[in-house]
């Protein structure tokens, strides 16, 4: 009886450090602030926007994968190695840096016959590219996300040839927002990083906006 | 003057690189749409929290109070289509070890609180009421317990050695972690494919294979692989209650023993000794002191296996990849490479990243060794020591609380309150 009785007492002193344990380990990374490092990119932390870096608050505001455009290559791993089937990524369209060029490396193949919407003079794999007449000789470039598999194609046809207007990003409310994600393991350039999901996205006109 | 004539010329230069076409001004009062930024859906993680919850409650009241085979079942059948198909299998405990450790590890790497509950709220269950997590929570489990339908058993011995597997499949996790080399558990896990509809193909088929070995050694993961099912076996080894076999006294008929396909459940120990008090304490003696020569092995054999181990980092990989290409080792370019020459960064800088890399994976192969080496002593140790039984048992650590035994035990609860005629217990016989 009395045997029993100590290895309970044992027991319960190994459960209670145990416990105190896993909350100590919960505790501590739960009330940690975060050092995240900073790309100074965002802006969010600029004195106009409260001057608050969303990074510095609690870890539990939560973060999700974005991935960097500055950073990425256009090697057209987002189509392909996403766990969803289209893939997350999508491409793009930051109007009000585009040219609305006639000529759009991004929506022309390179050995295009004409400049119109047939398919044969499209670089955009599953034509997802709308191209509108908005005035001689401007025309208007949109994305369907329904039809875009974020390959990138028209990304490096952009930024070669025009202003870099389109570009990839992870598109938020398709993200499943995997503990790691299968396209940042795959991404030869590295461009794919957590950022917080109070700021999810790293859109190149707000690069615009600091630059003017 | 100069000066700042020629900063002005670099800032023109950016603008112009930046945009070659500057936006037109339109004639026709043309207004641009905005870029459709939707934000990401945060509105779930607070019903996972409250399904988990709920979920492993409801599995403590089915294990402990209510002891039906069936009611637990079904509440797998609801975790598989909630945590499973329905959240594609993402949150996970399983995963959510990896979070925390990468935290522990890198003081910039956010856990969110989601990630931290679904880490902890399975441990401290199973310090409190056993592997209930395991029994009908898991999604996991639940696919692999959905498919066991003609389960055989497996040799206690082979169980016994092969539940080293999972150990070192955590080590190398954590490894993999510390080093930055991204999370295994989830790269690796064979079932997620099939909650999302699509993985790699061989991902698939390392699932299928799983699922059709289901059929016969009941959930082959859980025994054979699950790294979190380490820390819960640890945890559930110390619980305050656990899953009793018999509602009621032990016949010791020994159906439940074969009605489980875990060889959880533990036979009580022959009436006579098998051997002197004084042998067991001379083996056990040994075997403590053959823990710290089973330590430094493994610590050493660790750090020798410091370049295949740092092989799983991609830059070190990228790192050997270059200089194969540099010495003409390799014709052409990789993705990587290419991407890599695309970048400014210099050869040496990468070497050098290798290198620090490479030191690291050294000191963490050492740890994670030595860990190899004191799991394995304590194992051998724990299969030393016999404990005195009269009745079956299940084995805290091993036991996933499946309910399985209950419906096999002959003893009903309501057998305590019927006087002896009813109960085949021969002492109760003897007595009349």
């Amino acid at each position: 009886m009395k045997t029993t009785k100590r290895r309970d007492f044992i027991k319960n002193l190994a459960r209670g450090a145990v416990l105190a344990g896993i909350a100590g380990v919960c505790g501590m990374l739960g009330l940690r602030k975060n050092k995240y490092q900073c790309s100074g990119r965002c802006g969010t932390c600029k004195p106009a926007n409260g001057g608050v870096c969303p990074l510095d608050s609690a870890a539990g505001s939560g973060f999700v994968w974005q991935l960097d455009p500055e950073k990425c290559t256009q090697c057209g791993r987002c189509a392909t190695h996403c766990v969803l089937a289209p893939s997350a990524v999508k491409c793009f369209h930051s109007y009000s840096i585009c040219g609305y060029c006639d000529l759009c490396g991004g929506y022309l193949r390179p050995d295009a016959k004409e400049r119109n919407t047939g398919a044969e003079n499209q670089l955009c794999p599953t034509a997802a590219i709308r191209r509108k007449f908005i005035e001689d000789p401007y025309y208007q470039y949109t994305i369907d996300e329904e039809l875009c598999i974020g390959c990138g194609k028209c990304v490096r046809g952009c930024s070669t040839f025009g202003n870099g207007s389109l570009y990839l990003q992870v598109k938020h409310n398709l993200c499943v927002n995997c503990n790691e994600c299968a396209i940042a393991r795959a991404c030869p350039s590295d461009a794919f990083r957590r950022v917080p999901a109070s700021e999810p996205y790293l859109l190149k006109s707000n690069q615009e906006k600091r630059i003017s | 003057m100069i000066p700042a004539f020629k900063f002005q010329v670099s800032d023109f230069a950016v603008r112009v690189s930046e945009f070659r076409f500057p936006m037109p001004e339109f004639a026709s009062g043309y207004k641009h749409p905005a870029v459709y930024t939707p934000a990401p859906s945060s509105l779930m993680a607070g019903w996972d929290i409250v399904a988990l919850i709920a979920a492993l409650t409801l599995a403590a009241i089915f294990v402990l109070k209510r002891r039906k085979r069936r009611e637990i079942f079904l509440l797998t059948l609801f975790s598989l289509i909630y945590f499973g198909f329905w959240r594609n299998g993402c949150i996970c405990a399983v995963g959510s070890v990896q979070n925390v450790a990468a935290g522990f590890f890198n003081p910039a790497f956010g856990v969110p609180l989601t990630v931290l509950i679904f880490f902890a709220a399975p441990l401290i269950f199973a310090l409190l009421f056993g592997r209930v997590f395991c029994a009908a929570v898991c999604p996991l489990g639940a696919i692999q317990e959905a498919v066991a339908i003609k389960p055989v058993k497996v040799p206690p011995a082979v169980e016994k050695v092969l539940s080293i597997a999972p150990v070192i499949y955590l080590g190398l996790a954590m490894l993999s972690v510390a080093a930055g080399a991204g999370f295994l558990i989830c790269r690796y896990d064979p079932f997620v494919g099939f909650f999302r509809m699509g993985a790699s193909f061989s991902l698939l088929i390392f699932g299928g294979l799983m699922l059709v070995l289901g059929i016969f050694v009941a959930r082959p993961y859980c025994r054979f692989l699950c790294p979190y099912g380490v820390l819960l076996n640890w945890a559930s080894k110390l619980s305050r209650r656990h899953a009793t076999i018999t509602p009621a006294e032990c016949i010791r008929c020994g159906l439940c023993a074969d009605s489980c396909p875990y060889n959880a459940i533990s036979e009580p120990s022959p009436e006579a000794a098998p051997e002197t008090r004084g042998r067991g304490a001379r083996r056990l003696g040994l075997l403590i002191l053959l823990l710290p020569v089973l330590v430094a092995l493994g610590a050493g054999t660790g750090s020798l296996l410091r370049e295949p181990l740092s092989r799983m980092h991609p830059t070190v990989r990228l790192a050997e990849r270059i200089a194969g290409e540099e010495l003409g080792r390799y014709t052409g370019n990789t993705i990587e490479s290419a991407a890599f020459r695309a970048s400014d960064t210099p050869n040496e800088k990468l070497y050098a990243e290798a290198v620090a890399l490479k030191e690291r994976f050294g000191r963490g192969g050492k740890w994670f060794g030595a860990f190899i080496g004191l799991v394995i002593g304590c194992k051998l140790i724990g299969v030393s020591i016999r404990r005195k039984r009269t009745d079956y048992e299940p084995d805290r650590g091993t036991c996933y609380s499946c309910g399985r035994c209950f419906k096999y035990c002959p003893v009903k609860a309501s057998c305590r309150e019927k006087p002896a005629g009813s109960t085949p217990d021969t002492a109760e016989f003897r007595q009349y």
